[in-house]
């Protein structure tokens, strides 16, 4: 390896060249290179899209029950059909959108702040502190991300800000164990006890050259971890635990269709669609996003 | 931990050592007074006991480094060096003896101010490593530059790019990142790094190792331009002779921990006193000639000293009287010490038939493959 980086170099005018040529197709084609992360990408910016207009879209209101139109299937009037109380899954599966993605985006920044702020105390600090710090993020892990959240919603009651507080708070432990393994690797590294040599102060090395070096692999951590968020999130309303009943949300319309399954399966079959389409375009999504930043994986092309 | 700004005013006279000038010239930039470095392993001792042991990376080191010499460090792997250099950066306490700095003790001096921080910089080996794969090339100069206060920061780009040339780079690497940089380019930047902060001594560990041989030559080059202008003080851990002959006057061979042998690099490489410093310009290789006498088995672990001269299991001259009391590092010529007890004579060991002696010298032309030609 040494020979041929270093065969670069003795001119440095061919080393330009070199260097050029390899960046320039690289930035222009992550979307070419990648086309099922491009499709990722469109759906999940449909859905988005969806939520964010949710009324302009949505053909019907979400919560308007009436009659005439119950549990009819799909197609006609109601694209998606209609579940028991004659509401219009299509309208609820847009406006679900947005507690979906609300939820898992709000969820996740609450669990990457607390997983943050957790993991970087725990990689910094060391003795009694560091052992008390390992047992707290040890405790969140022991329980499933699953059973924390409805203990949390348990002590807070129901509703959205709790549902997005409860699935924030289970997604604590995950989020600050990974950052807490990626701080002890960086604060090993030669660049460290390079500022350190420099009497750079402290605080300085943390904020200059710890953070910025945590900070690229959490963002790619969000991204893969808002489907986790928006499945907790579900099961917990499946559970009738999460949200209350007239929301239109994905695992309580997938509830509510549970009972009807035999006759009117896309009552719940719609809903299920949505979230799994949603969570598979996440993770290609996520999965696309961490082998861009991730520079080892990078080099192995 | 006092800060640099309150420390500096309420120095007491003796500090006046640290000031330019006077009595700081002809004090000895970095003295090392019997260093020992002792670190404790402990091993497997039968089922379920650990034993614990301790082992002499350093043991009793003597070096003194005057202001504007340049020395080369040269040893095996696991002769003590990098930890030798651990302890001049105040990365590490000796165990035993003491580490000066301008006289005084590296760790208080590190910590009463940055002075020694700018003054003392340091090229590492592993250059991609040493440098923060988050920031660019610019960013990463400018570090020491803003950090030392040596300019604001509408001037910073100024002189990014000035270092930049002085080392041979070309001025539109200062946005890229170390990844997309040659192994050459890269301790480039490293050294541009190391300058920024404008340091009178240099250490450099294994700096040219590992590259092709014109970077190599390159650097080399770079390096001993650099320490004419600005007089550096050079401190250059290697194991290539060839390097230590081309960039450094001074040279100190370590094994297991000690320094064998020390004198200027010439006469030392020329005539080797210590049967080791023979064994390892021996085992160099040289243009159109096998490798006549390669040096038998491994380094002892430190942890199972030979008893009396460590260098004794190895020492194709050995005697009886090697392996009963440890040899110490004595005078035998001008400038010149050796630890044996029975060091070898100029005369005695010709290093190669076919070299003329006087030929060794820092005359020797600008190209180092020259030099290493000559010497190796």
């Amino acid at each position: 390896m040494a020979v041929s980086e270093a065969s670069l170099d003795p001119s440095v005018v061919p080393a330009e060249k070199a260097a050029g040529t390899t960046k320039k197709p690289r930035r222009r084609s992550v979307f070419l290179r990648r086309p099922f992360f491009s499709l990722a990408l469109l759906v999940a910016l449909g859905f988005v899209v969806c939520a964010v207009f949710a009324p302009y879209i949505a053909p019907y209101d979400p919560t308007v029950q009436s009659i005439e139109a119950m549990m009819q299937p799909p197609g006609g009037a109601h694209l998606l059909g209609t579940d028991s109380f004659g509401k219009d899954i299509l309208s609820r599966i847009i406006f679900g959108a947005r507690y979906a993605l609300t939820i898992g985006v709000f969820a996740v920044l609450i669990g990457a702040c607390g997983g943050l702020v957790l993991g970087v105390a725990a990689g910094l600090s060391t003795g009694w502190l560091e052992w008390a710090l390992m047992r707290l993020i040890d405790s969140i892990l022991a329980l499933p991300s699953l059973i924390l959240a409805i203990a949390v919603i348990a002590i807070l009651g129901q509703g959205v800000d709790k549902v997005i507080l409860a699935v924030g708070i289970s997604l604590v432990g995950p989020f600050s164990r990974t950052v807490r393994s990626d701080v002890l690797q960086v604060k090993a590294q030669l660049f460290i006890e390079a500022a350190h040599l420099m009497s750079i102060p402290r605080l300085t090395v943390i904020r200059r050259h710890i953070l910025p070096n945590v900070f690229f692999p959490l963002l790619v951590q969000i991204t893969v971890r808002i489907s986790e968020a928006i499945l907790v999130s579900s099961s917990l309303s499946f559970l009738g635990i999460g949200v209350s009943p007239p929301t239109p949300d994905w695992g309580l319309m997938i509830a509510e269709g549970r009972g009807f399954v035999s006759f009117a399966p896309w009552m719940s079959g719609m809903p299920g669609m949505a979230l799994a389409i949603l969570l598979v375009a996440l993770a290609i999504v996520g999965d696309a996003v961490r082998e861009e930043f991730d520079p080892k994986m990078k080099r192995a092309q | 931990m006092t800060k640099p700004g309150t420390a500096a005013p309420a120095a007491s006279p003796a500090q006046g050592t640290n000031a330019p000038g006077t009595g700081a010239s002809d004090r000895p930039v970095f003295e090392l007074l019997d260093v020992e470095k002792r670190f404790t392993v402990s091993r497997p001792a039968g089922f379920l006991k650990r034993e614990k042991r301790s082992l002499a990376a350093l043991d009793g080191v003597r070096l003194t480094v005057r202001r504007g010499a340049s020395i080369a460090l040269v040893g095996e792997s696991g002769s003590g060096k990098s930890t030798l250099l651990r302890v001049l950066l105040g990365l590490a306490e000796p165990s035993d003896g003491k580490a000066l700095y301008l006289g005084q003790p590296v760790k208080e001096v590190r910590a009463k101010s940055r002075d020694f921080a700018r003054s003392v910089a340091m090229i590492y080996q592993d250059a991609r490593a040493s440098l923060d794969p988050r920031m660019t090339v610019s960013a990463l100069i400018a570090e020491p530059l803003l950090h030392f206060g040596l300019c604001g920061r509408e001037a910073v780009g100024e002189r990014v790019a000035a270092l930049l040339t002085r080392v041979g780079l070309p001025a539109e690497i200062a946005g890229r990142y170390p990844a997309a940089l040659s192994g050459g380019q890269v301790r480039r930047v490293a050294i541009a790094r190391a300058l920024a902060a404008e340091p009178t001594v240099l250490i450099a560990d294994e700096a040219v190792s590992g590259l092709d041989v014109s970077t190599q030559a390159q650097l080399l080059n770079l390096l001993r331009g650099l320490k004419r202008e600005m007089g550096l003080t050079l401190l250059f851990i290697t194991h290539d002779l060839g390097v230590a002959s081309y960039l450094c006057e001074e040279i100190a061979i370590m094994y297991l921990g000690r320094i064998v042998e020390t004198g200027p690099t010439d006469a030392v490489l020329s005539a080797p006193a210590h049967p080791y410093s023979l064994a390892l310009r021996r085992a160099a290789p040289e243009f159109f000639a096998p490798i006549t006498d390669p040096l038998e088995g491994e380094i002892p672990s430190p942890l199972d000293l030979p008893p009396g001269c460590r260098f004794a299991t190895r020492c194709p001259f050995v005697e009886d009287d090697c392996r009963s009391a440890e040899p110490i590092l004595a005078p035998v010529a001008r400038g010149r010490t050796v630890a044996c007890r029975h060091p070898l004579n100029a005369e005695d060991s010709p290093v190669s038939p076919q070299m003329p002696a006087p030929a060794v010298t820092h005359a020797v032309g600008s190209r180092p493959g020259e030099g290493a030609e000559v010497s190796a």
